[in-house]
């Protein structure tokens, strides 16, 4: 296991999100800390999503605060977010379909290939172009896609167009990555070279915050679990002590006596 | 990018002296744009004046499109080019060549601070609140008659000026000259809208239209880059504006109403908006059909029904414009010839 640094790189305080009467997210309180990979897990329609879009500034809490670097963002502008180091992914293939697959990732280094409108237009700024493509490709190398640098995003398989999502945000150099169920929908395999991933991801110094349905993945990837149950927190803790919690078992399969019908992850 | 394959020319097909004259096509163009005005009628070369300027108009409108939006407000946007020019010429006695310039930058500034309520809006919204916003406009111009002139517009705009040195002398009253003038500085704007396209900002564009959260997630302003695509498109459609005044001489309010801007729409859809040169193939196809065509048949006054028509064929038919007819007929021409090659070298 890795050195986690002592102070969180982010936090949330009292997180709450209303929609109309619905109350998707309830006082809900974590801390992320630099260094890990920190697991939010919780039964469909615990809150986990909304809690993904609050942080990353879809959504403006309700009430409540989210501290990125000691720093207190709420409400901002994600593109303003992504700036300051704070990058998320999305669920399933939300990607640029229409461009190739090196493009996306060029679309990803938009903060770090900076010139100005003049120097676009008389082509002056060629110089950090090129730089971008450069790390465009790096990243698609880390991933192992750079021989599909120039195919349309259309033509890949699933899971390469999950590491291409992941790739599109990893060239926006974050220092918090935001992983919206990266295991969805992937084989074993798939899941196996994925997890490999996130880990050399938080090797490079990145830390890694993600929402997932597939347990052992989580399980076997996370160094801190949070457990969202009807928006609010119920536990949080290591793989372990998260697994055998009777509030957690019993969050997921319903209680023992039979009262709650429960929905199964 | 998006910009498709379809201008590669059939690689190994032409021969030798086929792919020089692919590469020599813009002086080929050029030249047939030059000799042009001496091969129409007066009043055609007339219509090639405000045919070039509507390249302009549709080409700026384009840009817009690239983020997804689609606005029903661009002519009234080129209006305020060409009230602000003819005014600053008229009543703060201006220049003209520096009133166009102002005229631009004026429908920039409007359309800048337009944005502010119309990007709350995407999609079906933003069409509406930009037709709103431009018939407020349209409502300013008929409701203000000093310095507006009302429903009746302004008249006796200030021509452009002519030139005279000692041994040139260019009248821009005669059509033929504007024609020259107009085409210098659509051929500009149209190079600078070119670049924009080809550069980082127009794949921001384009990533914005496809996928505008994602975009947003990697730093992308997506409303910054959206004003910035209205605010360009309306500085060169304000430049059409002044354009079209001063050589026209008069605008009122109804020039820029409402159908004038399905013309547009009309003209953009039949091209196809998916290459650069899509809209423009679209209004000059449209502008020979209505203006030689029907013109000769005597159905000019039809030419709504006919657009419609034309429209809707289009839609059905060919359904990515007419960008997409020249890849099309290629990839079939190449087929037979593929074919009827692969005949021939069959034994007898």
């Amino acid at each position: 296991m890795s050195v986690h640094g002592e102070r969180p790189i982010l936090e949330a305080r009292g997180l709450t999100r209303r929609f109309g009467g619905l109350v998707a997210v309830d006082n809900f309180s974590f801390s992320v800390h630099e260094g890990a990979i920190h697991g939010l897990i919780g039964p469909n329609g615990a809150g986990k999503t909304t809690t993904f879009n609050v942080i990353s500034g879809f959504y403006a809490p309700t009430a409540g605060r989210v501290f990125f670097r000691g720093l207190d963002i709420s409400g901002r502008k994600t593109s303003a977010l992504a700036a300051m180091g704070l990058v998320r992914t999305f669920q399933g293939s939300t990607l640029f379909q229409e461009f190739s697959v090196l493009d996306n990732v060029r679309v990803g280094r938009h903060l770090g290939a900076r010139a100005g409108f003049l120097s676009r237009l008389i082509g002056t700024d060629r110089l950090s172009e090129r730089e971008a493509d450069a790390k465009a490709r790096e990243t698609l190398a880390f991933f192992e896609l750079e021989e599909l640098a120039g195919e349309p995003v259309s033509n890949l398989p699933h899971g390469h167009q999950r590491m291409l999502g992941m790739a599109v945000a990893l060239a926006a150099e974050p220092k918090v990555l935001l992983l919206d169920e990266p295991f969805t929908g992937m084989n074993p395999e798939e899941t196996r070279r994925m997890m490999a991933l996130v880990r050399r991801i938080r090797d490079r110094g990145v830390t890694v915050m993600l929402v997932e349905h597939d347990m052992q993945a989580v399980m076997n990837l996370c160094d801190t679990i949070t457990v969202m149950n009807f928006g609010a927190l119920l536990v949080e803790g290591a793989p372990e002590a998260v697994r055998n919690d009777p509030a957690v078992i019993e969050a997921y399969l319903g209680s023992a006596t039979g009262n709650g019908a429960g929905d199964a992850a | 990018m998006p910009e498709p394959v379809g201008a590669m020319p059939a690689t190994g097909t032409g021969g030798s002296i086929g792919r020089i004259a692919w590469r020599l096509r813009p002086v080929f163009l050029f030249a047939a744009l030059a000799a042009l005005p001496y091969l129409l009628s007066y009043s055609q070369q007339e219509i090639a004046v405000l045919l070039v300027i509507n390249v302009l108009l549709v080409s700026s409108y384009r840009l817009l499109t690239l983020t997804g939006e689609w606005s029903l407000g661009h002519v009234v946007i080129m209006g305020v080019g060409a009230y602000a020019s003819a005014l600053l010429a008229k009543q703060a006695g201006v220049p003209v060549p520096l009133s166009m310039l102002l005229g631009g930058c004026m429908a920039a500034a409007v359309a800048a601070l337009l944005s502010f309520p119309l990007f709350r809006m995407k999609g079906f919204y933003f069409l509406i609140g930009s037709f709103a916003a431009g018939e407020i406009i349209r409502l300013i111009w008929k409701r203000f008659t000093d310095p507006f002139g009302g429903p009746k517009g302004l008249k006796r705009i200030e021509p452009f000026p002519d030139i005279e040195t000692g041994f040139l002398s260019i009248d821009f009253y005669e059509p033929v000259n504007y024609y020259f003038l107009a085409l210098v500085v659509v051929s500009a704007s149209l190079f600078v809208l070119y670049r924009i396209e080809r550069s980082r900002i127009g794949l921001t564009f384009h990533a914005i239209h496809w996928q505008d959260r994602l975009a947003e997630s990697v730093g992308v302003d997506t409303f910054r880059y959206r004003t910035l695509a209205f605010v360009i498109a309306s500085f060169f459609a304000g430049i059409a504006g002044g354009l079209y005044a001063h050589y026209i001489g008069a605008v009122n309010p109804t020039r820029f109403s409402v159908d004038q801007m399905v013309y547009v729409l009309v003209w953009a859809i039949v091209g196809g908006t998916a290459t650069f040169h899509g809209p423009i193939l679209g209004v000059v196809v449209l502008t020979v059909i209505n203006e030689i065509v029907l013109r000769a048949l005597g159905l000019d006054t039809a030419r709504p029904l006919i657009y419609g028509a034309i429209l809707i064929l289009s839609v059905l038919y060919l359904p990515n414009g007419l960008e997409s007819l020249g890849p099309r007929l290629r990839a079939l021409w190449q087929r037979r010839r593929g074919g009827s090659a692969a005949a021939g070298s069959e034994p007898a």
